[in-house]
């Protein structure tokens, strides 16, 4: 059951050319939210390519794995894991945000194939996926539930109403995830409104904590294989990542939580990436 | 009309009668079960009854979890909390998503009386009939009630449903049939007509029969689906009356009062005055104090009536 060392060189690929359409969608829309969506790429690259289950032909397929992107900004990235795993095709990816496209601005369940529920208002992704959960449990199916938080999201008090319920429901079918990359929009999560210790917080509140590099392939893995063996109560790991993970011209910078690369960034991007350096 | 109902209890009835057709139907509440009859349910089903404490921002969310995975939410509270703390929840993650979700809110209005203005929402058909694909009912009595929760259920989308604490009379019997969108019309009436919801068509009906004694001839209409209005409805008794009064438990800005102005005055603009509360919050005090401080009464609507048709051309 564990990971291989096959797959995780699979996985890792996976991860680059994920990041590389990111980067490329971004700066052909000109509008979105480029830090967040690639801190969370290893993240969504293990959870699709690695963990859930699911149909692309079959987006309603009732045995198949849930995944909330709660911190719905980073709608690029679901929907770039979305194109990979042959839910939409690559070409669709170049329309973000245009008027008409189904990729919207932040996902809408109901135009695009494989987002479960639309989000964008921080805070309310986990609530949804607690119910999902008690769906599952109602119907006794072994389904699980993913939920990708951010960690500036955490300063939404519904988020702690969901863990409350999580574990009081004793909901071990959901794994939520916070992409701990330290950033909001007026700067540093500690500056703006503290929410450390999030382990500590989330332990207390009943929940089985895992605290990984969330830029390390093998850890995620893991800790996604470990959760599956959790019983009574639901799981949450925290995975440090760096927001603009995958170039050094947005690692660490606070300012590209919402801007979009210009072309000379994305050209510097694309070498450090080894990808091509035209935009499709 | 000597029986007297009020629609929570009814509510709390529906849910155990559909919860025994339909296995896909859940329940949540918000600590209020008691108060919502949503415990009713609760005894008969306690693994679909899911009580998420003092949270219902948390509640709405997961109600909308709940429906996409397959199953037919009712959610309950007190109708200030539900429309209010949990606002954006209903709009982000049940109707943006436009999901299967039947939110029913009790102690809507001023009756629910003691406990007073923090409690009693005068707002909330205002908030929910803006939010796109809402549906938003107003049962007047407990047959209306039993009905239109069952047609929620069958409906595909999001609805929300007001009930509320006072007892009501009984107006409709066993061969009434309640359809969304669709009011009822007692009688068409020649002077002038009340379009009342929820409370307020009992009331609507004691000032028509105060009116006859003194030879005013009103037609009363029982709007019991704000959203989608009617319209036809309303605009047929403009027409054949030629003036307008709205009735309702509720903020006279946006809600019932609303509607039907936003109707009239595009098609058929006649006189109109609206019976509701006056841009005022409720206060603490009992059932009928209460409706007759606020002008809710029989006699509040006999005048309002008399009053509009004076503007009649």
């Amino acid at each position: 059951m564990a990971v291989t060392e096959e797959e995780l060189k699979s996985l890792r690929e996976k991860a680059r050319r994920v990041r590389i359409d990111i980067l490329k969608m971004l700066t052909e829309c000109g509008s979105g939210h480029t830090g967040g969506s690639l801190s969370a790429t290893d993240i969504v690259t293990a959870l699709y390519f690695y963990k859930m289950k699911y149909d692309p032909k079959r987006p309603d397929w009732k045995e198949r794995d849930n995944f909330i992107l709660s911190k719905g900004h980073a709608a690029p990235v679901l929907y770039t894991a979305l194109a990979h795993a042959g839910f939409i095709e690559h070409a669709e990816l170049c329309t973000l945000r245009k008027l008409g496209s189904r990729l919207q601005g932040h996902p809408d369940s109901k135009c695009m194939p494989g987002v479960e529920i639309s989000t964008g208002s921080l805070g309310q992704g986990l609530s949804v996926a607690n119910g999902l959960a008690l769906a599952h449990k109602l119907d006794k199916s072994s389904n699980r539930v993913y939920a990708l938080l951010g960690d500036g999201e955490l300063q939404e008090g519904q988020i702690w109403e969901a863990a409350m319920t999580a574990a009081h429901y004793k909901l071990d079918n959901i794994c939520a995830l916070v992409d701990n990359n330290g950033l909001q929009i007026d700067g540093p999560v500690e500056k703006v409104m503290g929410v450390e210790p999030i382990t500590d917080k989330w332990r207390a509140f009943g929940w089985e904590v895992f605290d990984i590099d969330g830029h390390d392939m093998a850890a995620i893995t893991a800790a996604l294989d470990k959760a599956e063996t959790v019983k009574g109560k639901p799981t949450m790991i925290i995975c440090r990542t760096v927001k603009g993970k995958g170039s050094k011209v947005f690692e660490g910078k606070v300012e590209f939580h919402g801007t979009t690369p210009s072309k000379e960034e994305l050209d510097i991007a694309m070498k450090e990436l080894s990808g091509e350096t035209v935009c499709k | 009309m000597t029986e007297k109902v009020a629609t929570r209890d009814a509510y709390g009835d529906a849910l155990v009668s559909l919860g025994k057709k339909r296995n896909d139907v859940v329940v949540l509440d918000a600590d209020l079960s008691g108060s919502t009859k949503t415990s009713k349910f609760a005894k008969v089903f306690p693994d679909r009854f899911f009580n998420i404490g003092i949270a219902e921002q948390d509640m709405m969310g997961t109600a909308a979890g709940l429906a996409i995975g397959g199953k037919l939410p009712f959610v309950s509270t007190f109708a200030v909390f539900a429309t209010g703390r949990a606002w954006e929840q209903v709009r982000q993650s049940i109707c943006y998503p436009n999901l299967n979700v039947k939110i029913v809110a009790s102690h809507s209005g001023v009756t629910v009386g003691e406990d007073g203005g923090s409690h009693q929402s005068v707002e909330d058909i205002a908030v929910m009939r803006v939010i796109p694909h809402m549906t938003v009912i107003v049962p007047a009595d407990g047959p209306e009630t039993l009905q239109a929760i069952e047609a929620a259920a069958e409906y595909k989308g999001p609805c929300y449903v007001r009930v509320g604490r006072s007892k009501v009379p009984t107006l409709f019997g066993a061969d009434y049939k309640f359809k969304i969108g669709k009011a009822h019309v007692f009688n068409e009436g020649k002077d002038a007509a009340i379009i009342a919801t929820g409370i307020m068509v009992a009331e609507a009906l004691r000032a028509r029969d105060l009116l006859k004694a003194e030879g005013i001839d009103v037609g009363v209409i029982d709007m019991a689906t704000i959203k989608p209005l009617d319209t036809d409805a309303v605009l047929a008794a403009a027409k054949r009356c030629g003036a307008i009064v709205t009735a309702e438990e509720h903020s006279i800005i946006g809600g019932l009062g609303g509607a039907v102005a936003e109707a009239l005055v595009e098609s058929v603009p006649v006189p109109m005055a609206r019976i509701g509360i006056k841009d005022t919050f409720g206060t603490s005090g009992d059932q009928e104090a209460l409706l007759k401080h606020y002008g809710l009464s029989a006699g509040d609507l006999a005048t309002a009536v008399k009053e509009v048709i004076k503007k009649k051309r």
